[in-house]
């Protein structure tokens, strides 16, 4: 038999009755949309963690004082004693690494804003010109910080857009003087808001050069030194680089903790692709079961059309033409639920997304293809014990049967 | 004299009913030259069926052997035998056994679809067969909006698409009226007249006298091999001793 004429014969046979074929490719096609919603929320709860991370810029490798061993960011980081002082010349010395792309020291305290009459507390930080891309951060007016000596600056600042609001309300903020602390600062710049970020929230931030939070809250010490490396790649080496210099500049003793985004990332990932995964297993089982009804409704198949079988045989079918109509069709009633399945997949992820647009719930491929791939196969698998079953029976018993 | 089509010998079948054994065939020894036309009678249970499904090679026998056109085919595997249906022989059954879902064309290609033969020639060779059988008209209809005897005249296209050597009908007329009955008959008796072998089986005397050979059967074994009045039997074979 023909491979065109088999898959018509396969196809008349699903099609002539409806119902049992609609009903199976429906349950195929439910455990393939299962596993497509179920890895899409899966996957797409874990790139959301990953946003969340990288929105404190990517690439990221921090230099904190102190040894300490921890991995991640620890409020206790901020009140370790420090044996020595990292400085904005540590910072600078770093610029000189290969495998550094740029650097922004960051040197935090708290103090108070005012103008006209307003006060409110703030946290300052201290930094540079490149900070803003070290940390992803987007200016809703203005400009930022110009680049510079580092020891010197100007009486710069920008402001987050909820001191923005509540300092100035619908005035315009752009170069505004205020006072932060004793000293005066003329406005140059506003952020966007963007009310996430770990740690430090920036819509409650004033930055201001460096030099001028150091002499401000009175310190040599810089909190961090937050560097960006070149690559994805160089976030290993670079780290290293950072650790030499600074143990170089500190006559040789390891007194900074280096801890890399990606270390912290790492770990989410993996938690978050496991999750995926067991997810992923989960909603196989479905398929299973589907696979399961494949077998039951072929089965049902056979016996009903056990009479066309034997009527098939006397006209001349091999064993072989009556098992490989038999499996075309249930490989056609899976690949139907798989396609079907595939498709509600994706617009029930759509409609999240649609629904929630922060919450990226993207089914990821391998587990697109895996479900596919096991609807098919499973649907081959239980679609043999029927096609065998059809193979082997008696003619003469098959056409007495009506 | 013509080379014999079919030779049994000594045929046995036997059916196991639980405990008890039935002997459907007995030491069957059946001699069918090429062109004749033969009637199977006898009453039901006589094992009348049994010896057809036994020739069309759908049920093998526990002991004997045959010979279709001088080859043994008992010792054919499943799937040689099912070659040899497909060019060889052609069925006609009393419930006409069309596929209902397929229009009468498809029913009648059904046979060069299984046997692979390609879709240009398969088209010209049903167009044929819906001519000479009087269903052009019928082409695309599915059997249950055909009469008895239009269902009848398809499956006979059927069983003769693939230009077997041998037709073989079981009660062909059984569940048709005696008009259409006649009509089948006709068609089938003229293919015998082009020289296809034609074994009809049927429990109608008056059917089975038209045949120029008429084999009676009872409790599984021949009792009769008679040929019609006046006429006499050419030895085409002699019976292996």
């Amino acid at each position: 038999m023909r491979a065109a004429d088999l898959i018509r014969f396969a196809r008349d046979a699903a099609t002539g009755n409806p119902l049992r074929t609609g009903l199976l490719v429906l349950a195929m096609a439910i455990g393939v949309a299962a596993v497509v919603v179920l890895t899409a929320l899966a996957d797409g709860a874990r790139r959301y963690v990953l946003n969340q991370f990288s929105a404190i810029g990517s690439n990221l490798v921090i230099v904190l004082p102190g040894r300490s061993q921890t991995g991640g960011f620890n409020p206790g980081n901020a009140i370790t004693s420090t044996p020595r002082d990292l400085t904005i010349d540590d910072a600078q010395a770093l610029r000189r690494a290969s495998a550094v792309h740029r650097v922004a020291p960051l040197a935090v305290g708290t103090s108070e804003i005012s103008v006209g009459g307003r006060l409110r507390e703030v946290m300052v930080a201290g930094t540079t010109a490149d900070f803003i891309a070290v940390r992803r951060l987007t200016l809703a007016q203005g400009r930022f910080l110009p680049p510079g000596d580092w020891r010197r600056g100007a009486s710069e600042a920008v402001i987050g857009a909820r001191i923005r609001d509540e300092l100035f309300g619908r005035d315009e903020a752009l170069g505004q003087l205020v006072r932060v602390g004793d000293r005066r600062f003329r406005i140059v710049g506003v952020l966007a808001a963007t009310g996430q970020g770990l740690g430090m929230n920036t819509d409650e931030l004033v930055i201001v050069p460096v030099a001028l939070a150091q002499a401000m809250f009175n310190s040599n010490t810089l909190f961090r030194i937050l560097v960006e490396a070149n690559s994805r790649e160089a976030i290993a080496p670079a780290k290293a680089q950072v650790s030499e210099i600074i143990r170089l500049r500190h006559e040789g003793e390891e007194d900074v903790t280096v801890i890399t985004q990606d270390a912290v990332l790492a770990t989410f990932d993996r938690l978050l692709g496991t999750l995926t995964v067991a997810v992923a297993g989960i909603a196989a089982i479905s398929l299973a079961v589907a696979g399961i009804l494949v077998m039951n409704v072929m089965l049902v198949s056979v016996t009903q059309r056990t009479a066309e079988i034997g009527l098939l045989k006397a006209l001349g079918a091999t064993r072989a033409t009556i098992r490989n109509a038999f499996l075309t069709e249930a490989a056609m009633l899976s690949l139907a639920g798989a396609l079907l399945g595939f498709a509600l997949g994706h617009a029930a992820a759509t409609v999240i997304r649609q629904l929630y647009p922060a919450f990226p719930a993207q089914p990821p491929d391998w587990a697109v293809l895996a479900g596919v791939a096991t609807a098919l196969v499973t649907g081959l698998a239980f679609g043999v014990l029927p096609a065998r079953r059809a193979a082997l029976l008696d003619p003469v018993q098959s056409l007495a049967r009506r | 004299m013509t080379a014999p089509l079919i030779e049994l010998s000594r045929i046995e079948r036997v059916f196991h009913l639980g405990d008890s054994q039935v002997h459907a065939l007995q030491s069957i020894d059946l001699c069918i030259a090429a062109g004749e036309y033969v009637a199977v009678m006898g009453p039901s249970g006589s094992g009348k069926s049994t010896l057809l499904n036994l020739i069309g090679l759908l049920d093998r026998p526990d002991s004997g052997s045959y010979r279709l056109a001088g080859r043994d085919v008992t010792t054919l595997s499943a799937d040689e035998q099912a070659r040899v249906r497909s060019e060889r022989i052609g069925f006609v059954f009393q419930s006409f056994h069309l596929v209902p879902r397929l229009t009468a064309a498809e029913n009648i290609a059904l046979p060069m679809v299984l046997a692979g033969i390609p879709p240009a020639q398969r088209g010209e060779r049903v167009r044929q067969a819906l001519r000479d059988y009087g269903l052009e008209n019928r082409a695309d209809h599915r059997p249950d909006q055909l009469s008895g005897g239009q269902r009848q005249r398809v499956a006979i296209a059927r069983a003769t698409i693939m230009q077997p050597a041998l037709v073989l009908a079981d009660e062909p007329t059984g569940n048709l009226d005696r008009t259409t009955g006649e009509e089948v008959m006709r068609l089938l008796e003229e293919l015998n007249r082009g020289g296809v072998t034609l074994i009809v089986v049927t429990h109608d005397g008056a059917l089975g006298a038209r045949a120029r050979r008429q084999l009676l059967m009872a409790d599984g074994s021949l009792q009769q091999d008679r040929p019609r009045s006046g006429g006499t039997r050419s030895e085409t074979c002699a019976l292996p001793t």
